[in-house]
């Protein structure tokens, strides 16, 4: 009979709540940063010079079409190389945004695709700006079509984070493993991890789905 | 100290990208029959089936891939398997792609219209003749492109068996970049190979989805 022990992990609690807290703040840096990437990607894509967008096409294939350990590996190991040494969490959240930029990209560049032509032309005819008309007329409602989208990749950006802990940033998932080798219960500690995990990515969710259309795009 | 010779990274390298790919394939396989399975119960209408089903798929898209490995993993020793990270990690993806798989074919199957199910259950069909030659056929077509681009995710994914210790393309980099002490020509060569891997696929997906639409 397998015996668990779930009270010697628990009682490393105040380890589980820092880890649970770096979390948290590298998801809320590069939600926030990468949202406003993958926004100015897809206004380059769309608008942009041939080469911009051959550049930023380039960019969004390369970062989709690779793990994101090795965009991480990369950065963390691989930059010192070139003169570029960076502290455990800047790598991380560089790479977290590097990475939702590039999906974020794909995704609002779908939400401004799929603006109706007269709303522009309407915008212009009231001789608004192009930065007017993009900010203020194509871009909100162009966010509020792809949010339920942009949330699940911002949740997936945060499980993604779990990785961090393999260059011994001291997000949840180290935590777990620290603790597992304290205590020697790694299947307790882990699932404990998982299950803030699964907590987090609930109550992330909510969160984006509540704040998206009060602050973000105001709906009217 | 030794020197290597690029060519002798390169099929090092691609050596263990044979692991990546027939790990891969197992996830694929063994995530798209135990898929299929699951989309059968979800949609059997038996009590209780459909909600389990969606529970495991919510367990599973709410998690780190890399904490499922590791309760896999640790889990199996605990039932005192002789677990080698092989035998775990395909286990581990191939539940990981069962649950995404499922849930994506279930969107497929509930892009058929209800007559359809209506026409074929007036038929006197019974639910699983109804599923094989009049649903699952026709849901297929739509399927075919979200189901190549979740192939990409899987590669990505068994990058995460490194963690655990299995040799595949990831940790064969970490290996060749303590050896070499090149991280920076380790590590972009096995952003390239995956590239390599997953760049055709993705672009295939497109092209189906493009032609579907077309």
């Amino acid at each position: 009979m397998i015996e668990f022990n779930f009270s010697v992990v628990l009682a490393q609690w105040p380890m589980l709540l820092r880890g649970l807290g770096l979390t948290a703040a590298l998801t809320a840096a590069s939600a926030l940063l990468g949202s406003l990437l993958g926004t100015a990607c897809a206004w380059a894509r769309l608008h942009g010079t041939a080469v911009l967008k051959q550049v930023v096409g380039g960019y969004v294939e390369l970062v989709r079409n690779t793990p994101f350990i090795i965009q991480l590996f990369f950065i963390f190991f691989g930059l010192p190389s070139l003169g570029v040494r960076l502290s455990v969490e800047v790598a991380c959240v560089l790479a977290m945004v590097l990475n939702l930029g590039a999906y974020a990209c794909e995704i609002i560049r779908a939400g401004l695709l799929a603006t109706s032509r007269g709303q522009i032309e309407a915008a212009m005819s009231l001789a608004l700006t192009p930065w007017q008309i993009f900010s203020r007329v194509v871009l909100p409602p162009a966010l509020a079509r792809i949010w339920p989208a942009l949330v699940s990749q911002i949740v997936i950006v945060m499980l993604g984070s779990a990785v961090c802990g393999q260059i011994s940033a001291e997000e949840l998932s180290q935590a777990a493993n620290l603790i597992s080798s304290r205590t020697f219960r790694s299947f307790e500690s882990y699932i404990i991890a998982t299950l803030a995990y699964l907590a987090l990515a609930v109550a992330l969710r909510q969160l984006l789905n509540w704040a998206g259309p009060r602050f973000i795009f105001v709906s009217r | 100290m030794v020197q290597f010779a690029l060519w002798d990274i390169f099929t090092f390298l691609l050596g263990a990208m044979r692991w990546t790919v027939l790990l891969s394939l197992i996830a694929f396989v063994g995530g798209g029959v135990l898929g299929m399975g699951l989309l059968f119960l979800r949609f059997a209408q038996w009590r209780g089936a459909g909600i389990a089903v969606a529970w495991y798929v919510q367990i599973f898209q709410g998690t780190p891939l890399l904490m499922q490995l590791f309760l896999v993993y640790f889990g199996l020793a605990l039932l005192g398997m002789d677990t080698s990270p092989l035998v775990s990690a395909a286990i581990c993806l191939t539940l990981y792609a069962s649950a995404y798989l499922t849930e994506i074919w279930r969107g497929c199957v509930n892009s058929v219209h209800r007559g359809q199910w209506e026409a074929s259950a007036s038929l006197a069909l019974d639910f699983t003749q109804q599923m094989r030659h009049v649903i699952l056929p026709q849901a297929a077509r739509v399927a075919i492109a979200p189901t190549v681009g979740f192939m990409v995710q899987i590669i990505k994914g068994t990058a995460l068996a490194s963690v655990i210790g299995f040799v595949e393309l990831t940790k064969a980099g970490q290996m060749i970049s303590n050896a070499t002490y090149q991280p920076f020509l380790a590590y972009t060569f096995v952003g390239l190979l995956y590239f390599a891997l997953c760049y055709p696929l993705s672009r295939w997906s497109q092209k189906l989805e493009s032609h579907r639409l077309a």
